[in-house]
Order: structure tokens, then sequence, then C-alpha cells
């Protein structure tokens, strides 16, 4: 009881979030921090669930450290009764602390070796409830009940969906060793997908987010391969003359675009995901690559250096038209389109410093998102309010991530040691 | 749980081998990485990035001249490896952002194409590099385009096409470690290795 309440308190007044540590089993491999906030940060009651205490694995705890890591919630201190239902709230004790909402709920034997876990969110304010769920999992699904609680508060709260359910990928290189890792946004359940002595880079989601399209040096040279993610089985998708690298999947998950230096200069083809029918979709006598599917699919934005500097071009599909979409600055590369299409993240050079920003498409007022110097491969979550990138601390390699506002920023730092980069967020389950 | 993933990658590794689809034709790749032997450090001696004295001052009078009995790359007396030789000098350097051979690594390329010309069974891999500044694959297709760079110019001096492999590194397999110019400017690199050595 005391030890949940210290971590409550830790959680609502602390800058840096190291509750995440305490709360869950001990081979996290990253763990998150959090510089800044968003502009307006609702104010939260997370109230431990009745019932909670008698169970290992808590999760009120990990659900408020999901909502705070959001930038959009504070939380406020939940100290006192731990009702079970709504019927036995004192709205008083939330609102005199300057709640505007209170998530309550219980976690009860449900037999058969399972829990039943019961939450509502209430409206501090009006004094009603906005949504209640219940799930009756076993212990090993407590993780993913709390993150999903987290997206149902969040996206009730927000109005946009939640993504704390959702994973990553990153490569994570020890040594000389490299791991090609998939893990909860969160940072938690790291699983080691591909192990190499060589180079990996490069990992892209299929749409579904069964599969994993990445590049491996493992035969010497950069070639393509698509991994299931249930299965475990992988094959290459493009190994053809010379280099094979950047693939992107076409938004139904039917298509890559790979760059392929078979013909001469990295060019981009589109390619079957079972790697048949290679076939270019734009010539240019110098550098085309890093393709990235707008999310209708009708065009891609890509990097060349058609025009004397690594620039960023969009193709439409159908027509073949291309334009040259970023001006500012003599390096522009990464382009990642944002969800909606609307906007795009890249990697932009500035006086010799590698920093991350946003282009609005239609506009083109450009925003820099990040001040590492060293930043680089950025991955919108999925959907569009963070933006996942590599940076560099104290000579290592690490993940952050930022808000697609600026606003809010955070850093995972791996406590395995080596460096962890090549992030890629993946996409909303099903 | 970890160890059966691992084992069905390794499983899935083998089977992808026998499954790369036939229009697919991978490159032969020489196992030898940058720094390996034979290769004079080229920091050593210059600046490989802003020094001009790499080119001319190192190569004997007539020592060019390939050796049409030579007992193969990199054998004991090769020409290649003969220390002085300029053939022995594999390693062309570049600019930030750039592709572009600068005038001082011509007398390099200019033999190593006179050797390929004259030992017709002789194949390169040239491997292109970059500095660890930027993104992963801008680098890479930097690298290649490096590598493509000295492939061409190789090309123009009458080597045949398919003596010539190119593999880019991007900034992957760094020779330097470090973050500072001296380190950047060794990795901003083309190297030339000759199959068999």
């Amino acid at each position: 009881m005391n030890r949940m309440f210290q971590r409550a308190a830790a959680l609502a007044f602390a800058i840096v979030v190291s509750a995440l540590i305490c709360i869950g089993p001990a081979h996290s491999q990253l763990t998150i921090e959090i510089i800044g906030g968003g502009a307006t940060q609702t104010p939260i009651a997370i109230v431990p669930f009745a019932g909670e205490s008698d169970f290992p694995i808590g999760i009120t705890g990990v659900v408020g450290a999901d909502l705070q890591r959001s930038g959009l919630f504070r939380l406020v201190d939940a100290n006192g009764p731990r009702p079970a239902t709504p019927q036995e709230v004192r709205y008083g004790d939330y609102r005199s602390r300057g709640a505007e909402a209170v998530v309550i709920g219980s976690m009860q034997p449900a037999g058969g070796g399972l829990v039943n876990i019961r939450f509502f969110l209430l409206d501090a304010v009006k004094q009603t409830q906005i949504t209640a769920f219940s799930y009756n999992v076993g212990s090993s699904q407590f993780r993913a009940v709390a993150h999903k609680i987290a997206d149902v508060i969040y996206e009730a709260m927000t109005g946009d969906k939640g993504v704390f359910s959702t994973r990553i990928a990153y490569i994570v290189k020890q040594g000389r060793r490299y791991m090609l890792q998939v893990a909860d946004a969160d940072g938690y359940n790291p699983q080691t997908i591909v192990t190499s002595d060589e180079p990996l880079l490069s990992p892209a989601w299929s749409p579904d987010g069964s599969r994993l399209a990445y590049v491996s040096f493992e035969s010497k040279k950069a070639v393509v391969y698509v991994q299931d993610l249930a299965s475990g089985r992988k094959h290459v998708v493009a190994n053809f003359r010379s280099d094979n690298s950047a693939p992107a999947w076409s938004p139904d998950g039917q298509k890559l675009a790979v760059t392929l230096t078979k013909d001469g200069n990295s060019q981009i083809y589109l390619i079957n995901a079972d790697g048949s029918g290679a076939q270019r979709i734009a010539t240019s006598s110098g550098i085309d690559t890093e393709a990235n599917f707008a999310p209708d699919g009708a065009s891609i934005l890509f990097v060349s250096d058609r025009g004397g500097s690594p620039q960023i071009y969009r193709l439409a599909l159908r027509s073949g038209a291309v334009e040259r979409v970023s001006f500012d600055g003599d390096y522009n590369t990464s382009p990642r389109f944002a969800p909606d299409g609307k906007s795009f993240a890249f990697l932009k050079r500035d006086g010799g410093r590698f920093n991350i920003a946003v282009q609005d498409m239609a506009s083109r007022q450009v925003q820099v998102l990040t001040q590492g110097g060293s930043d680089e491969s950025p991955s919108f979550a999925p959907n569009g309010r963070m933006i996942l990138y590599a940076s560099v601390q104290g000579g290592r390699g690490i993940l952050a991530a930022v808000s697609s506002d600026g606003r809010v920023k955070q850093r995972l730092s791996s406590a395995i040691g080596g460096d962890v980069r090549e992030p890629a967020w993946g996409p909303l389950g099903k | 749980m970890k160890r059966l993933i691992l084992i069905a990658c390794l499983g899935t590794l083998l089977a992808a081998c026998s499954s790369t689809p036939e229009t697919q034709t991978p490159a032969p790749v020489d196992e030898r990485s940058s720094g390996a032997t034979g290769v004079p450090p080229p920091g050593s001696t210059t600046n490989p990035a802003g020094g001009s004295s790499l080119s001319g001052s190192a190569i004997p009078p007539g020592g060019t001249a390939p050796s049409t009995s030579s007992t193969g790359p990199g054998g004991r007396g090769s020409p290649l490896t003969q220390p002085g030789s300029i053939l022995a000098k594999r390693s062309v350097y570049y600019d930030l952002d750039s592709f572009v051979i600068k005038d001082e690594f011509r007398p390099l390329i200019e033999a190593h194409g006179r050797y390929l010309r004259d030992n017709r069974d002789a194949h390169i891999i040239v491997q292109g590099n970059t500095d660890e500044r930027g993104g992963s694959e801008y680098n890479l297709a930097l690298g290649h385009k490096r590598a493509e760079s000295v492939k061409r110019a190789l090309s123009v001096l009458g080597v045949q096409d398919q003596q010539v492999e190119t593999v880019s590194f991007g900034k992957e397999k760094p020779r330097a470690q470090g973050s500072n110019e001296a380190a950047w400017a060794e990795n901003r690199r083309s190297d030339i290795v000759y199959q068999g050595e």
C-alpha cells in the first residue's frame, strides 16, 4: 500500500520516470526518461485498483507511466481509498487535488488462473462515467492490459488513438554483434529477431505488423530480407548485383520499394514482397534512395542528389511525375510521411548538425524538432503524435522521441550497453 | 524462448540461401574488409583529406609497370603488394559529400587501370565508405557512388566491366573510430581489393 503510494507520488512529481524499472520484470532493456511536456496536460488521478496489491505485477503504475510519457497528462495525487466502483468514489477528494479525470478499478481472481481486471474512467468535474472495460486475463497479459487501458483513456481524453500497445523495432550494436530487436513501445519485452556479426540496417514494419523488412550485411554486402515475426521465417527480397537497401512497404503490404544498384547508380524499384517482379520506378543519373509511401499509396517521397545535393522529392506513381519538395539547406534525407499524409519527418543538416525536422506538405513550412546534432532515422508513431529517432548521448547511440509539435521529448536508454539505433515504430494493432 | 527464435532464424537463414530468386545473382564479395594487410594506413604518411603529397612522390620510375609474370594477386613479388609500388596503394579519399576523384589519386587509379588491362583475369572489388555523419541509407548510396566513380574511371582506362565489382559499406564499417575530422576524413574512402588477396 505504502509502496504504491510512493510510486504514484514519484510519477506525479518526477521529471525522470524511473518507475518503469521498479514496477515491471527486471529484464527490461530500454528505460524511458521524459524531458519537457505538452502545452496542456490533463490532470488525471489514477487510483491504485482495489485488490491490485495482491498481485506481483501492478497495472496502474504502467497505465500512469504510459499516459505521462505521452506528455499530455499530469498525474495527480491518488492517495486514499481504493474504490472498486463509481458508486464508491468521493469525487471531492480528486477535484480538490485538481484532477479532471479519475481512473479506478479492481483486480480479482476469476478462476482458472485468470484475473478479472475492471476499470472505469470518470469525469471528475461532471461526476459521470466516461468509459469502462473489463478483461479476464492471465498474469502474463497484465502489461498488455495496462497498455490497452492507457490506450482507451488516451483516446477518450484526446480524440487520438493511443499507441501504448504498439511495438518498436531497432538495431542494437554490441561490440561486433548486431541484433534486430522488437520491443513494446515502452521498451519492455525486447525480443531478438535477428543476430549477425555484420551490420543490420533499416528495419521496416509491414503495414499489418506481422513482418519486418531489413537490410543485412551477413553475406558481406547489403541484401534486403523480409522476416515473419510469428514463424521466424525469413526470405531474401533483393539480392541483386552490388547493394540492395532501403526497404519501404506499400500500404497494402504486397510490394516494397527498394534501392538497387544492379544497373550502376542507386535507383528505386518496386518489388513484390516475395522478391519477384523488380521494376524501376524513377530514373536519374545520380542517387535515388530512401523511398517512403504516402498513406494512400499514390505517391512516394524519396531522396535524390539529382539537383547537386541530397533533397527530398515526391513521385506520383501513376503519372511518374516528380517534384522537389525540400528546398531549405543542402542536406535533407530520410523522409517519412506522417500517418495522415499531411506532413513528413526528415533528417536535416544545418551547419554540420543533423536534426529531425517536419515539413507541412501544403505550406512547405519546416519546423526543426530536435537539437541533438547527431540525430537520424525518424519514424512516426502510428497516431502521428510522436516521432521516434536515433540520437547520440555520451558517445553512445540511443533512441529518443519527440512529439510532432516539438514540445514533448523522451529518451530511451539501453540498460544492456552498446549502441541502439535505426528505430522503426510499428503499426496500430488490429 | 529467445533461443528458439534464434534457432528458427538460423534455420531460415540456411533456407534463404537456396531460395534466392533466379533473377538475382549475388555478386561475389571478398571477405577482406578495410584495414587489411597490404594497405598502408594513409593517415600515417599524409593527411588523407587535405594532403596533396599522396600522389607522385611515391611512384618509383618504372615501378608502375605491371609484371605479366606476376605470381598472382598479392603473391610474393607481385607488384600489387611490393612496398613502394603504387599498386600497393589502394585507397582513394574524398571530400565531404563528394564522390569526385581528386587529381592526387589519378596516378593510383591509372596504375590499377594498367594492371587490370594487362591482367584480364584479375578482378577487383571496390569498397565505398563514408564518414559516420547523416543517415545510414544515404551514406550507403554515397558509398556506392564513390565505389562506382572508381569503377567508371577504370572503365575509361580500358578495364572491362566484369573485372570490377562494387560494394558499399556506407558508414557501417569505419576504419577509423572516433567522431572527429581526422576519423571522418579517413573514412570517406574507396578501397580497391584484389580477388584472391
